[in-house]
């Protein structure tokens, strides 16, 4: 009777362990699958927020004229897509060489204890918060191209411009390609370097020949990914880039970004359907963009990681 | 031979410029951040709600917005830590054929990179949808979104690296998948998953664009969970708006506040994960 008693508790208690097991086991796949299909989701709720204006205007239209004229129901896109391809295209124009050098020093010529001190300082940049990115561009780039950079050239500008937002954006995507590229550098067999240098090759003669070609993936994917985390950023751009949706007419003028537009008008026009409608239709744009690049960018990255068996 | 030499001596000067370049530049934004928040910082400024002509150059502070980024991170950050930890944990061999949760972690990967921008306008969509407008509600959902991908990815760096020894000692003794998992396998990797707790936390004390619109603004110290609230990075968003000189200098005390507390999180963070790595069973 004990016995059976006894066994009876033990298999209720092992009943009980194994339901749990089932009950968090299930919970975890449930919140698994609705993580991993978030993106889908916010792609469907903005699509579905921005079929008023698809339904009214053509999507040409809205993509490629340079109206922009909320109050009057005019919204074209394309001086803010132009302003943000130039703005992102020249941050990274700016970002590539300094980045890829300085990863190039971090990865193969510092010293150890150097690279040791490097690595937190690149963390603490890469953790700075955009708004402080904003105010330092507004402090001290600001003046600088105000009073000094654009009168070199001859142009006259508030400092509020296109290549003021570029060099900020730049600053801000240092330590997201130094990071990937320092991390592919260091992944590459050693016999690869050695067989260089042992022919002779300087240092500079391997980088170049060996280690930058056996990484080449890794640094398109590096750039790639700093390409959306570029022209998605939206504080940092809005505080310093002038905010007027316009095709920049030179370096040193005024011009206006997707994101950034997104942030300074949302709070004016959500009253109005239409207006609303046409903003989700730039964050949709702006989803896609940053979407694609993000998945080039990871696919290529996942590629590369193989073919050095990581 | 001279050529070769010389290409190489000129690139290694490219190289300590473009290392001083990026170093310069962390040193500038912390110095100006510090030279110019600490003149205008006081305690007035820290204990203080913003009176009625704070905007205009009047007297009172920011607690609002302390208090509201903290009500704002603190939950998100619990919340995101719930979700990830049971991502992370199903994202093991244990429980996941490898091809899916690769697939799983690319999706991941892409919401890492989504703007944060994107999430504000998403979270106010479906609560506009629900008939809620913007609260501390919406912005802690908006911040547990963005967060989610980033303390996910890096507590599965973390529980990847417990040894398979450590797991079928557990299974051989009879225990269940989730038993291993929550009591043998997340115990060892405990401080590689709060670096990557505090790393989420850093990113979502400091992200403006998610609750720019989710979280509103106001005055107040939020009371339930859908009033509106004020954060750090918003009020400096609104300080720095201001065309009066004195309200501007708020914006960099406000500014110094919020990258002391985030170099804070970064250093606990990094001092866990030293310790981790310490601690990992071979």
């Amino acid at each position: 009777m004990l016995i059976k008693n006894g066994s009876f508790d033990k298999k209720w208690l092992m009943d009980k362990r194994k339901i749990r097991d089932l009950i968090c086991t299930k919970l975890m796949l449930i919140i698994t699958i609705i993580v991993s299909i978030l993106f889908f989701l916010i792609f469907l709720i903005l699509l579905s927020k921005s079929s008023l204006i698809l339904g009214s205007e053509s999507i040409t239209d809205l993509l490629f004229s340079s109206n922009w004229n909320p109050s009057n129901g005019n919204f074209g896109y394309f001086p803010v897509i132009v302003g943000t391809i130039i703005v992102t295209g020249l941050s990274l124009i700016i970002a590539i060489p300094i980045s890829l050098l300085s990863a190039i020093f971090i990865a193969e010529y510092a010293p150890r204890k150097i690279r040791k001190i490097l690595r937190p300082f690149l963390d603490v940049l890469a953790g700075v918060p955009s708004v402080v990115f904003g105010l330092c561009a507004f402090l001290f780039l600001v003046p600088l191209v105000r009073d000094f950079i654009a009168p070199f050239f001859g142009i006259e500008s508030t400092g509020l411009c296109l290549f003021t937002a570029s060099i900020t954006l730049a600053v801000m995507v240092f330590p997201i390609i130094i990071s990937l590229c320092v991390e592919a550098f260091s992944s590459i067999p050693l016999e690869l370097k050695e067989a260089s240098l042992s022919v002779g090759a300087t240092k500079w003669e391997t980088v170049k020949k060996v280690i930058f070609r056996a990484t080449a993936p890794s640094i398109i994917s590096a750039i790639l990914l700093g390409f959306g985390r570029a022209f998605g950023e939206t504080i940092a751009v809005n505080m310093v880039v002038g905010g007027i949706p316009k095709v920049p007419s030179s370096l040193f003028a005024p011009t206006e970004t997707l994101p950034s537009l997104i942030a300074s008008k949302y709070g004016e026009l959500m009253s109005i359907p239409k207006s609303e409608s046409a903003l989700m239709f730039g964050a949709l744009v702006l989803f896609i963009v940053v979407l694609i690049f993000n998945l080039l960018g990871l696919i290529l990255l996942r590629n590369a990681k193989k073919r050095w068996k990581l | 031979m001279n050529k070769r030499i010389l290409e190489e001596k000129i690139f290694k000067i490219l190289m300590y410029v473009s290392i001083l370049i990026v170093l310069g530049s962390l040193f500038i934004i912390i110095s100006l951040v510090v030279a110019n928040g600490a003149t205008s910082l006081s305690i007035e400024m820290i204990t203080q709600t913003p009176t009625g002509g704070y905007y205009l150059g009047k007297s009172g502070g920011i607690l609002n917005a302390i208090i509201g980024s903290l009500f704002l991170a603190l939950p998100a950050t619990g919340l995101a830590f719930i979700i990830s930890l049971g991502i992370a944990i199903y994202l093991q061999r244990d429980f996941t054929n490898p091809s899916i949760s690769s697939f799983i972690r690319l999706s991941l990967d892409i919401l890492w990179g989504i703007p944060s921008i994107i999430y504000g306008v998403f979270c106010l969509s479906i609560m506009m949808f629900l008939g809620l407008g913007a609260s501390l509600l919406a912005g802690i959902i908006a911040l547990t979104l963005l967060e989610i991908p980033i303390i996910t990815r890096s507590m599965d760096e973390s529980i990847k690296m417990v040894p398979n020894g450590l797991k079928e000692t557990a299974y051989s003794l009879g225990s269940t998948k989730f038993e291993t998992a929550y009591k043998v396998v997340r115990k060892q990797a405990m401080p590689g998953i709060l670096a990557g707790v505090l790393l989420g936390l850093g990113r979502g004390i400091g992200d403006a664009a998610s609750i720019l619109f989710t979280a509103g603004f106001t005055d107040n110290i939020p009371t339930s969970v859908f009033d509106s609230t004020a954060a750090l990075p918003t009020m400096i968003f609104h300080l720095f708006s201001s065309p009066i000189p004195g309200v501007r200098q708020k914006a960099y005390a406000a500014a110094l506040i919020l990258l002391v507390i985030v170099l804070c999180i970064s250093i606990i963070s990094r001092f866990l994960l030293r310790k981790s790595s310490k601690f990992i069973l071979k």
